[in-house]
């Protein structure tokens, strides 16, 4: 392997591994971005959406080349009962110029984006397991030792981006094992579907996107579901709570085949064919989990520092960015010559003045409210119960309206715990959850 | 248009290791849990407890590397490291 010394080491080429090692390569240092994959996103999986702005800092226009599925014009959100469903949404056409979000596949997207790291002059060294931090004492980091004969790779910075599992974060001891309440796992399957088809069940034109959150129908679990439109296949997901999966005792894919069942979801996938199956954690820790960020010779970002907006389905936005970040941080220190945490901790700082600090904290509490106590209220009881009130209040059966508008009162009354004052302390806390 | 989970795993280009990834670290403590979770938690169906052989059975094949057995078994009784570089999973989509 090679025995030069590097200015920097990016562990995996990920959205936050690939951004840190382009902005550094960008600046003049030598940078080597390794990845465990046969390529970069080969192991790599989001619902998934991709978002403009944040990228558009590092690559002005990156979307006017990058290989994208469908612009999204329309988000719907869909409440789900046991055959029902109620719906919000919405679609605007200024989500055409400028595009906000895309739907994307990351087999397409990662190699892009890590090609024009390597454009930038950093080395790519692919299909290689980093095993463990070289360590200077017990505080300063100083490489990377791999799997290959003759492993090991020096380097002043060493930026760790090695995902969800963080295996050298838990080396680093920045986060003790993520307990199963801090992550979830969610299963998805690339349905293939002829573009007219879609286009059709979805009501787009050609090249318009159209994304579907779910809630409820997750076996009573914690938990989202997802169906998104790509050009020629549908993402449909759900991801559940592993602390929920742990105790409920159902197959992941079980609760996938439940939500491919529900006759709202059975009429749009229908005639489709299962590509590809796939499954990954998902950081759900939030603000609360988010560890230590940068040490003597190292930092971390993206998912391996939780950083995701579960509420916003957001995750390789906040990647990209904390890459960006660390990688000026490495450039500050690269001129300065120092690369202790004195230098580094300039990276902690720029995350706190970021979108990531300001979003996750106006989100901290959600992570509680997901407790199990609650999940099977908020996840199966409510969502049926405004299902039920819904089909009373439009059901015309000669009872009178205010009847039924007792009747459907009581019903989510008694969903959210049965006493008057459960439905308002549970908006209470979960307005205190999404406002914290 | 259910799928079950064998053919689900065939849609997942694999390269194989000829050495497990994943390792039960003692049998003993397999045999004394009493919820087994693991063979319902992975997404991809690898272990499986047998009663009559007492012990649980690694499928490393069929591992999509999520780490759900890593942080959910219990008793931490599985050592979980990635496959060897460019081995195991590789998407066609992602």
């Amino acid at each position: 392997m090679a025995d030069e010394r590097f200015d920097a080491i990016v562990v995996g080429a990920g959205p936050a591994g690939t951004a840190a090692a382009y902005t550094m390569a960008k600046a003049g240092l030598k940078v080597a971005l390794v990845e465990r994959g046969e390529f970069p996103g080969a192991k790599n999986l989001f619902g998934g959406v991709l978002y403009r702005q944040q990228l558009e800092e590092l690559i002005p226009e990156w979307w006017k080349e990058a290989p994208l599925e469908r612009t999204i014009v329309e988000q719907r959100l869909w409440m789900l009962g046991e055959d029902s469903v109620v719906t919000l949404g919405h679609r605007n056409e200024k989500y055409k110029s400028p595009p906000n979000c895309w739907t994307g596949l990351r087999v397409k997207f990662d190699p892009w984006f890590a090609s024009k790291a390597e454009q930038a002059g950093a080395l790519p060294i692919y299909e290689t397991v980093v095993t463990e931090l070289l360590m200077q004492g017990d505080q300063v980091v100083k490489g990377i030792r791999t799997d290959r004969d003759d492993g090991e790779l020096e380097a002043n910075i060493t930026i760790v981006a090695d995902g969800v599992n963080s295996l050298l974060g838990k080396q680093l001891g920045v986060h003790r094992e993520w307990r199963p309440h801090e992550v979830s796992l969610a299963v998805k399957e690339v349905i293939g579907l002829s573009k007219q088809a879609i286009q059709d069940r979805f009501n787009l034109d050609a090249n318009e996107g159209c994304t579907i959150e779910i809630v409820g129908q997750t076996c009573g679990m914690a938990g989202l579901g997802f169906l998104y439109t790509n050009q020629d296949t549908l993402s449909l997901g759900v991801g559940v709570m592993v602390n929920d999966l742990k105790k409920h005792r159902v197959k992941p894919y079980e609760v996938l085949d439940g939500l491919k069942q529900h006759p709202m979801i059975k009429k749009l996938i229908e005639g489709g064919e299962v590509r590809e199956y796939s499954g990954h954690l998902i950081p759900e820790g939030g603000f609360n989990s988010i560890p230590p960020l940068a040490g003597n010779g190292w930092m971390i970002c993206g998912d391996a520092a939780q950083m995701v907006n579960a509420v916003h389905r957001e995750g390789t936005n906040l990647a990209v960015t904390s890459g960006r970040l660390a990688g000026e941080v490495a450039i500050a220190a690269h001129k300065a010559g120092d690369f202790s945490l004195r230098t580094l901790s300039a990276y902690n700082d720029a995350i706190r003045a970021s979108i990531i600090h300001k979003d996750l904290k106006k989100y901290r509490g959600l992570h509680g409210l997901l407790a199990y106590e609650n999940s099977e209220k908020l996840f199966n009881q409510l969502p049926q119960a405004v299902n039920d009130a819904v089909y009373e209040m439009l059901l015309v059966d000669g009872k009178p309206k205010k009847t039924k508008q007792k009747q459907a009162f009581r019903q989510l009354k008694d969903a959210s715990g049965g006493h008057n004052m459960d439905l308002l302390r549970l908006g209470i806390k979960g307005w205190r959850a999404m406002n914290g | 248009m259910s799928t079950n989970i064998e053919e689900r795993l065939f849609t997942i280009r694999y390269k194989a290791d000829k050495v497990s990834h994943l390792i039960i670290k003692d049998q003993e403590v397999c045999l004394n849990c009493p919820t087994k979770e693991c063979n319902w938690f992975c997404p991809s169906d690898v272990y499986l407890w047998h009663d009559l052989e007492k012990m649980t059975s690694v499928a490393y094949e069929n591992c999509i590397e999520c780490g759900t057995c890593r942080i959910g078994c219990p008793t931490y009784n599985i050592e979980w490291v990635y496959p060897k570089g460019g081995y195991g999973v590789t998407y066609k989509y992602g």
